[in-house]
């Protein structure tokens, strides 16, 4: 069977690649692209750990197919920093203690970014029900919805 | 496996038709990919519908409202009037999952994935919406509630499609609710699932209403005695009482990971007692 | 809100406060590199087949289809591995034997659970190595499965291990079992304690497996080149047990293997042993060409470790003023298919926390055809002690006395003689006690449908080999290389501490993990030990610097070695030579290194002695929907002695994560087997671990009674938090409720069918 030849764009660039039909984002990502900094924690929708952003929209990368990609523009962690200027949410992350192992850290701040794009002023509530499609078993979840107001604080401010 | 993504609805109902061995639609892909993943199914033909204008439209037609089976829950839940006017199908729609999932889910696919448990399915047959499709032998209409049969197992045809949803034009005082119990505050299969819709009349008793119950039998469930139980009433204690013992009456469930059937029977009925008083509040503001 | 009792921040210029971690910015940015995040040129990708039955005679296996499918480089089966002899070695802080690991990575006689590994194939591709598993052929002879530790110990019960007789009964049994082993740990005289009781409580409870949890899936990359030396690249708590267990099994000399380990995705003790690695090896080997392996969800909990499940009896006297006087308990832990549940350590644990003359344990570690349990997290101790502190609760309601002050009254204290044997030096039982007493949490009015619930936690942490090299740079600057993965904010402390001895500012120590071939041994990241044993070596090799720099110096002055000293970040002639000569830094000692005899560095080997227990104390407030059985946790506080806090936010965090995986436990998370002995939650849309819309906010408390025998006084603190949640879930809902629940997990079902139960008798209180 031939490969799908696909052309998008991620984080701003233009990108193409092969893959095969069955083969979800999540794997074109990583291993066509090596774009490693996108998990998978299930491959079943559950975890959260492949979070990308497709036309701005919070998706899994697990459940959607590379072939779906073609022509849409793909966001990812490796596109949240500007440079050498993290985005709040990834200071705020790392000033709160908000990871420990990190490998949800990725899922994450892409899912958190998309909620603030939304909703810059959400309150604890909104912002745990947004993320409760992510899974971390390390932190208990405590310092990452403190990093996440916080971060929407100083959007907000600046 | 062979991916194709016709950008017309005969196209795509042909290619259905016409394919002999295993043959999916693709709309949002929450379900189908898990179960390719997992090695539930193999297709060799995956069809993506996504690139069919007419199914991720929502149109406002004769009064009502036209939902392509392909709009996303977080796009019924971004459109301006749908909300207001059926709050309970939003809300149903997006507790599918998580906020990841709810922006590709639709509810052509929650239905047609066969569930008894898909969060949509009791608030579309609540409001009495139809499920519109497209087939070989052309298009027809049928009540969301005789699509699915048994799991997995659905009335349409090899090859027939849902386009889109029909809702009918909401008379006054009229709104709905979707209540679910999960284990947890998100991220669960619903282990029962209530949709309620009434009506009030001008003096705020109820004049009709529709009772749907899902996770609680082979298919989702219209539950007429339910129904019956809130006409003609105020939508007082004792109508609800009688509300919940036939909502608990009807429900012919399982016992697996997610339940008892003797938990969903009781929390059948709790739940559309919780449903209606909310539909309740939402129809006499409206 | 995170309150400290002490502020030891200001102690001191680095330890104790709160800068940013130095591997950080990696994780936020995805640039750190995971287990499945890493490739070798002309890599293959390797699959396990797995056995379909919970437990079956392996009669033949029928490779030469699947090795001949064009694209397959290799395939094995246990044939390729050598049997390995009885040999019981330490795996954190349980024990396993290589007879047994041998069998658990690859069956060979038997299959012994569903999902157990029966053989294994490296090909091009991942679709190519699926469709040769396909074609593998296994003849299996199905055989009567038990999955459930009290029938497993039940005369008649199918037997997993014909030669399995009970360890530790005397006169030793004649005929094989499913009881592995019995222990016992014994204080005083119970019989004459339980006749001064003024009441006695017997309870019994059962608790199911549950799985560690961590997001990353195991997964690793192994290269065996043509003169047979070994790389592998895995996520793991412990990459020397990585190597000494792929060395042991591939029959290799421990020096040709090196393991990197990857940042590890989460651990809690699951990633203490090997699954794929020496799999991956093996093909490697056969292939030729590098082989990554990475297990899928489905495969996580098929088959990697859960905890025990467990039947635990729990019997317990008291006086009327709460004083304890006899306590017993027998326990029954499931160690899935082969013997080392964590029994000893649940036993040791069970009555730690108190002050008591008359104790016996007694446990049985049982086999069972589930997958064989690894560590999780002060393994074995939250399920006894969910049992006694319920117990505890049960008596102090009983007698009407508050449940802090019964626990005040028996509270282990320093001298204490725990049950198990040593005698405790200072610990922070009365301090975490007096903490929760005293917080505001305590006294909070609850609201309709809530209760409250009390329980307190010990774990006794361990210490063990440990290796740090610290190296000075040419410029001034340190390279730190220590061997103990960071699962959570360990590198941050290992600089802050080398940063203390030195002082230097913290970016200019850079801190990594070094691979099995760049330090001496270290033991696992695991038994709470990372911070303190690699934090004491860091400090010791920090001293050797300072040692070092101080000798260079003195040889330069003309002066006698002890003459010179190291003060406020550089070294100055001492006593009555102060002042002689300019302080030199670190970067001018660095300076005329070269010829004063060479680099200076500081190189730490030592066996971490001196671990103390961690103890705490938790309150929960839960609230119950009556109609449903629906348990929500709304407000937490987790209350716990860490000895001293290197990076408060860091230990925080490891009190946040243990509540949270404990209140999973004690709710939803179970695995689910049906009569087939096959797995039915797989995955975690049907595992349910709590999500963030779960849990209210964590609040810590961190008490500091310092480890007199560490130099920052540190007490491991990771694994303490997951003890108390349990019963602290259970207590509050009892207080809610009226009912006591003793069977975990207290999900919904159960709740409403216990309510209407104690309803129908009047005995609900909602």
């Amino acid at each position: 069977m031939a490969k799908h030849h696909v052309t998008a764009t991620v984080n701003g660039d233009s990108v193409e690649f092969l893959c095969d039909a069955q083969e979800t984002l999540l794997d074109c990502l990583r291993d066509q692209l090596g774009l490693t900094g996108t998990k998978e924690g299930c491959s079943t929708g559950d975890c959260g750990a492949c979070s990308v952003t497709v036309n701005g929209r919070l998706v899994c990368s697990c459940l959607m197919l590379g072939v779906e990609a073609n022509g849409q523009s793909i966001g990812t962690i490796e596109g949240m920093a500007r440079g050498n200027e993290l985005h709040p949410l990834q200071r705020k992350f790392i000033e709160h203690a908000a990871l420990q192992c990190g490998i949800c850290t990725p899922g994450f701040l892409i899912a958190a970014k998309s909620l603030l794009d939304r909703q810059p002023n959400p309150t604890e509530t909104e912002v745990r029900y947004w993320l409760a499609g992510n899974l971390c078993r390390c932190t208990g979840y405590d310092k990452i919805v403190r990093a996440v107001l916080d971060a929407a604080a100083e959007i907000r401010g600046a | 496996m062979r991916y194709e993504a016709p950008n017309s609805l005969d196209q795509a109902v042909a290619l259905l038709a016409h394919e002999p061995g295993e043959a999916r639609v693709l709309a949002g892909g929450t379900d189908l990919l898990v179960q390719m993943r997992t090695d539930l199914i193999d297709p060799i033909l995956v069809v993506d519908i996504k690139g069919i204008a007419e199914l991720r439209q929502i149109t406002e037609e004769a009064g009502g409202f036209r939902v392509g089976a392909a709009v996303t829950g977080a796009e019924l839940k971004e459109h301006p009037k749908l909300k207001s006017v059926w709050p309970g199908i939003v809300e149903a729609a997006n507790l599918i999952g998580s906020t990841q999932i709810q922006g590709r889910a639709t509810m052509g696919g929650n239905l047609c994935n066969g569930s008894p448990a898909a969060d949509s399915v009791p608030a579309l047959i609540a409001a009495g919406a139809k499920a519109c499709t497209v087939g070989p032998k052309g298009r027809r209409e049928l009540p969301v509630e005789d699509v699915m049969i048994a799991p997995r197992k659905l009335s349409l045809a090899k090859g027939e499609i849902i386009a889109s949803f029909l809702l009918p034009p909401r008379p006054a005082h009229t709104s709905d609710a979707y209540l679910r119990f999960i284990p947890r505050t998100e991220m669960d299969i619903a282990v029962v699932g209530c949709g309620v819709c009434l009506t009030l009349d001008s003096k705020g008793k109820c004049s009709a209403a529709r009772v749907a119950l899902g996770a609680v039998a082979e298919r989702p469930l219209l539950v007429a005695p339910a129904a019956q139980a809130l006409v003609g009433t105020s939508v007082d204690e004792p109508a609800l009482q009688k509300l919940a013992a036939a909502a608990s009456a009807a429900c012919r469930p399982i016992d697996d990971k997610r339940g008892t059937k003797e938990y969903r029977i009781k929390v059948a009925g709790v739940l559309a007692r919780r449903a209606a008083v909310i539909a309740l509040e939402r129809a006499r503001k409206v | 809100m995170q309150e400290k009792v002490k502020e030891p921040g200001s102690e001191f210029e680095y330890v104790g406060h709160r800068p940013d971690r130095p591997d950080g910015v990696d994780k936020v940015t995805g640039r750190a590199k995971f287990g499945a995040d890493f490739t070798m040129s002309g890599q293959l990708v390797g699959k396990v087949l797995r056995s379909p039955h919970a437990h079956a005679r392996i009669r033949a296996i029928d490779t030469t289809a699947a090795a001949k499918l064009p694209g397959v480089k290799a395939v094995v089966t246990a044939a390729d591995f050598k049997d390995q002899p009885s040999e019981f070695i330490p795996a954190g802080e349980m024990l396993i034997n290589y007879r047994d690991v041998v069998r658990n990575v690859m069956a060979r006689e038997k299959a012994l659970y569903e999902g157990h590994p029966v053989a294994a194939v490296a090909a091009t591709n991942a679709v190519i190595a699926k469709q040769a598993l396909k074609l593998i052929k296994v003849d299996y002879e199905v055989l009567p499965h038990v999955i459930d530790v009290v029938e497993a110990m039940k005369p008649g019960a199918p037997i997993l291990h014909e030669d399995m007789y009970t360890a530790g009964v005397d006169p030793a049994p004649k005929t094989p079992s499913n009881v592995a082993k019995r222990l016992e740990f014994v204080l005083g005289d119970v019989t004459a304690g339980f006749k001064q009781a003024d009441v006695v409580l017997e309870r019994e409870f059962t608790t199911k497996p549950v799985h560690q949890g961590y997001i990353e899936p195991h997964a690793c990359v192994a290269s065996v080149s043509e003169d047979g030396q070994a790389d592998v690249w895995v996520t793991t708590q412990g990459h020397w047990i990585v190597r000494a267990h792929c060395a042991r099994l591939l029959g290799w000399d421990v020096s040709k293997v090196r393991v990197t380990s990857s940042e590890i995705g989460g651990g809690f003790g699951g990633k203490t042993v090997v699954y794929l690695e020496p799999l991956a090896l093996a093909l490697a080997r056969k292939a030729r060409r590098p082989v990554k392996m990475v297990m899928t969800r489905e495969e996580v909990f098929r088959a990697s470790g859960p905890t025990s499940g467990a039947h635990v009896r729990v019997k317990i006297g008291a006086r009327k003023d709460g004083r304890i006087v006899a306590a017993e308990a027998e326990l029954k832990y499931q160690a899935g298919a082969f013997a080392g549940s964590p029994v000893q350590p649940g036993a040791m644990c069970a009555y730690a926390p108190y002050d008591l003359e008359n104790v016996k344990v007694v446990g049985y570690d049982v086999v069972t055809n589930r997958p064989k349990v690894a560590a999780y997290r002060a393994p074995g101790g939250p399920i006894s002690e969910f049992a006694v502190e319920s117990v505890i609760d049960e008596i102090a309601g009983k007698l009407g006395v508050d449940p802090i002050e019964m626990r005040l009254k028996n509270a282990a204290k320093q001298g204490t003689r725990a049950a198990y044997g040593p005698k405790f030096g200072p610990i922070g039982m009365v301090e975490t006690l007096e903490a929760a007493k005293a917080h505001a949490h305590w006294r909070t009015p609850l609201k309709k449908n809530q209760g409250r619930g009390v329980a307190s936690g010990f774990w006794f942490n361990i210490g063990g080999e440990t290796s740090v090299s610290l190296s000075l740079n040419e410029d001034g600057t340190l390279s730190l290389t220590a061997g103990t993965p960071d699962i959570g904010g360990l590198r941050a402390s290992l600089c802050m501490m080398a940063a203390e001895e030195l002082k230097v500012p913290l970016d200019k120590i850079r801190v990594q993990i070094g691979d099995t071939g760049q330090l001496s041994y270290n033991f696992l990241t695991g038994g709470s030990r990372a911070t303190f044993s690699s934090g004491m070596a860091t400090v010791e090799a920090a001293r050797e610097v300072k040692k070092e720099a101080c000798k260079r110096a003195a040889k330069l002055w003309e002066l006698p070695e002890d003459a010179v000293e190291y003060t406020d970040g550089a070294v100055r002639p001492a006593g009555p030579n102060a002042g002689k000569h300019n302080p030199m830094s670190l970067k001018q000692i660095a300076g005329i290194a070269g010829k004063t005899g060479g680099p200076i560095a500081g190189y730490a080997r030592i066996n971490a002695a001196g671990a103390a227990p961690s103890l705490a104390t938790h309150i929960c407030d839960v609230e119950v929907d009556p109609d449903t059985g629906k348990v929500s946790v709304v407000r937490y506080t987790a209350i716990q002695d860490a000895g001293r806090a290197i990076h408060p936010s860091y230990v925080e965090g490891q009190y946040q994560g243990g509540v949270a995986q404990g209140i999973g436990w004690a709710l939803n998370e179970e695995y689910i087997y049906g009569d087939d002995g096959k797995l039915q939650n797989p995955g975690f849309l049907d595992y349910r671990v709590p999500v963030a819309s779960d849990l209210p906010m964590i609040d810590t408390v961190i008490v500091e009674v310092p480890n007199p025998r560490h130099p920052y006084g540190v007490r491991g603190v990771g694994e303490t938090p997951i003890v108390p949640p349990m019963a602290a879930v259970a207590n509050a809902l009892a207080n809610a409720t009226g009912v006591r629940f003793t069977e975990l997990p207290m999900s919904p079902p159960k709740v409403l069918k216990a309510l209407d139960e104690a309803r129908a008798n009047g005995a609900a209180k909602i």
